[in-house]
């Protein structure tokens, strides 16, 4: 039966191109420095679980094959996840449920995307030269967003502006922009009317790891555990009449499983801060409100407000989120693991100060594939 | 490491048969299993509480595939739903798992493939190391080949040996009716025939198909309720070696000899093993594997050697052995299936009729 998890490690590669790195020697990357960080080695682990995005993003097909040796697998079970671009977060998740089932101890899971070997925007136009790519499909429903909300131009160039500031205090970040301003986002050349070039994720490779440890691993880890107090994960059709593709009902239904199992009935009150999958500047508001956060029309007033800034009352994505690096199949794991860093207190120069509980967010497909955490310094937190 | 304890069957299995070439869609593959595990079950779509399938999208050769496959499963309203990038054996790894943490009951496990519209031979070398193996262009029937005649040349294995096995598998797929080939022929005939990938001949080689397979998993008292007699699963593991042949004992399928003690394969007697045997040669390399005595009836079905539906063959092998055990004609099996070159990573499920 269901027993607790916790992320008792955390490794992370330099986001940044890196054309020197093999694949393995990237994922390697990021497993050494968990398994440093749980104070373990390889040996301790009992089943590894990797994720990323289509294996066309990289031409190597099924990767978990040629991957087992550089990840220590070899001897054990390895598994792999693809569930578009909400894959990182997914992964942590069928972690976490290897750990829950009580059938393993310790579980290293690996995401990872490396752009630079390959062309993104053709893979994820379907392998389709000329199509429209993924600002090509969320573009009109950002400005239905806009449209529907009221809100004004200039959320978006703040978001944008934020996060690429958050990035300046994270070392792992890919795009460093030490002069980033509103006037620089909105002079950048627009790309999908309304997103600017700067309101844009950039192509980055990377690699991300975590350590998942049953509960007695875990009281034993020499650095504070990230708890997994829920998750959850909603999918719905990519496409059909009546589809509500600004406010997706998998979305909502996934929330509320997940802070139904947190026991959470106030997110915006009761989490600390989120780590949500923002590709595209809007997508702050978009999902603050889509996940039922803020009520809807008012995403866009948390931002306005500074309120989702490092120091406001919900930061969001304080390292500097998927707008700053984009190692697409590692982003969402990224997002998870900086909720844990969060609560861990080993958030560095972006910790938000006295965090207990935080969100890990990912989406995918055509805004369709839901999933997320909620992790927490307390096994049980009490939430008033 | 723990043992899982909750009680977990398989209730329902369906299968596509296995086409050189299926017209429609894969997504439309998946529909006609769902459908009928749902008739067999009785289940509602929103009583499948978890859904898992296991895709590749190389086979299809676009990127997000298996987007479109979730057509098949019905995903409105929303529904709580996984992939991995692996044979559906694994997503019913997965789904187990999953089902072990108590709080819902019934999942939905699914394998589906296309190879038609490929070129295997080109598309599969992409599993290779990308550095330095992929560009060689060096396939799995060239590695395959390779592996047998290791087993040639330790005196593990003849030719006639091969040749057995693939008339037993023949002959025995006229009994399925969802088998692709069927073909009668001797030992004699098949020696007599040219080299493809020597010491492999044509016939050692699994046919190019498409097809897809479903199954209903459920726990306890829920399982005994949607079916008169559940395949219980008693355990699954998987295990894998080496991406390097070189670094490996090509004459053993170490992956599996590990897989089979962690599963406990060898605590009771089997009546039944499915092996997914894609090359000839690898069953007997399989049945050493798993200790496997005479008597056991050993790929009844026809094997992969019969229909090779890729990404849903290991799945069909589960469903083959528990399709046996819910029928009453065995009372405990072992399905396997495998990934990668020269058996890299196998998987093994064994299941029983419980009491």
């Amino acid at each position: 039966m269901a027993r607790p998890s916790a992320v008792v490690g955390i490794g992370q590669t330099d986001y940044r191109r890196q054309l020197d790195v093999t694949l393995d020697g990237l994922v390697r990357w990021a497993a050494l420095d968990a398994l440093d960080d749980a104070g373990m080695t390889f040996a301790d682990i009992d089943a590894v679980v990797i994720g990323k995005a289509p294996d066309a993003l990289e031409a190597v097909m099924m990767p978990e094959l040629s991957l087992a040796d550089a990840l220590g697998a070899v001897g054990k079970p390895i598994h792999r996840v693809h569930t578009a671009g909400s894959v990182g977060a997914s992964t942590a998740i069928t972690g976490a449920t290897l750990v829950e089932s009580g059938r393993y101890e310790r579980v290293l899971v690996v995401c990872y995307e490396k752009q630079s070997e390959g062309n993104a925007t053709w893979a994820l136009s379907g392998g389709r030269s000329g199509g429209q790519g993924a600002g090509g499909t969320f573009a009109p429903w950002i400005r239905s967003y806009i449209s529907r909300s009221g809100a004004p131009e200039h959320i978006g160039w703040k978001i944008a502006v934020k996060d690429r500031r958050n990035a300046l205090k994270n070392p792992h970040a890919h795009l460093r922009i030490d002069d980033i301003s509103i006037e620089k986002v909105k002079e950048s050349p627009m790309l999908w009317d309304p997103l600017h070039f700067l309101e844009s994720c950039p192509s980055s490779d990377g690699a991300a790891a975590v350590v998942l440890a049953s509960e007695e691993v875990a009281r034993r880890s020499p650095r504070p555990p990230a708890w997994v107090i829920a998750h959850a994960k909603r999918t719905e059709f990519s496409s059909f009449p009546g589809r509500d593709t600004v406010r997706p009902v998998a979305g909502i239904d996934c929330a509320e499983a997940l802070y139904a199992k947190a026991g959470i009935t106030d997110p915006l009150r009761q989490i600390d801060c989120a780590e949500l999958y923002v590709p595209f500047s809007w997508y702050e508001p978009m999902w603050l409100e889509g996940h039922l956060i803020t009520p809807e029309g008012e995403g866009w007033k948390l931002t306005d407000a500074g309120e989702t800034e490092l120091g406001g009352s919900f930061p969001v994505n304080a390292s500097g989120g998927v707008l700053s690096s984009n190692p697409i199949g590692a982003s969402g794991l990224i997002r998870c693991l900086e909720a844990a860093n969060q609560v861990r207190g080993t958030a560095g120069d972006y910790q938000v100060e006295g965090a207990r509980v935080a969100l890990g967010h990912a989406y995918g497909g055509a805004a369709q594939y839901f999933a997320m955490w909620i992790v927490s310094s307390d096994l049980s937190p009490e939430f008033r | 490491m723990n043992q899982a304890i909750r009680d977990v069957a398989v209730v329902a299995t369906s299968q596509t048969s296995s086409y050189r070439r299926f017209d429609d869609s894969e997504p439309k593959l998946i529909m006609r299993c769902v459908n009928d595990v749902l008739e067999r079950t009785g289940l509602q779509r929103d009583e499948l509480e978890f859904t898992i399938a296991g895709s590749c999208d190389y086979l299809s050769g676009m990127p997000f595939a298996f987007v479109m496959n979730i057509d098949g499963v019905g995903a409105w309203p929303p529904v709580y739903e996984s992939h991995v990038e692996m044979d559906g054996a694994w997503a019913l790894f997965e789904a187990w798992l999953r089902l072990q943490l108590g709080d819902i009951d019934v999942a939905l496990v699914i394998g589906s493939g296309k190879s038609s519209p490929g070129r295997p031979r080109e598309v599969f070398p992409l599993q290779t190391d990308p550095y330095v193996m992929a560009p060689l262009g060096l396939d799995p029937v060239s590695l395959a080949g390779i592996q047998a005649r290791a087993l040639l040349d330790a005196g593990k294995a003849t030719e006639r040996d091969f040749a057995e096995v693939v008339v037993r598998s023949r002959r025995d797929a006229q009994q399925n009716p969802h088998a692709q080939v069927t073909k009668d022929g001797t030992v004699d005939e098949l020696l007599g025939e040219p080299y493809f990938s020597a010491p492999l001949r044509m016939h050692d080689l699994p046919p190019i198909s498409d097809g897809a397979a479903a199954i209903v998993i459920a726990a306890g008292d829920r399982a005994r309720d949607l079916a008169d007699n559940p395949a219980w699963i008693r355990s699954i593991d998987h295990r894998i070696e080496s991406h390097h042949p070189g670094l490996r004992d090509l004459t053993r399928s170490v992956s599996t000899e590990l897989a089979a003690e962690h599963v406990g394969l060898a605590d009771g007697p089997v009546d039944v093993a499915e092996l997914m045997v894609n090359y000839s040669p690898e069953e007997l390399l399989l049945r050493d594997a798993l200790g496997l005595p005479d008597g056991v009836d050993v790929n009844p079905s026809g094997g992969p050697l019969a229909g090779h539906p890729v990404m849903a063959t290991g799945l069909i092998r589960v469903v083959e052995v528990a399709d046996r055990i819910q029928s009453g004609s065995a009372s405990r099996g072992v399905a396997h299936a495998s990934s990668g070159p020269c058996l890299q990573q196998n998987l093994l499920c064994v299941l029983d009729g419980g009491e």
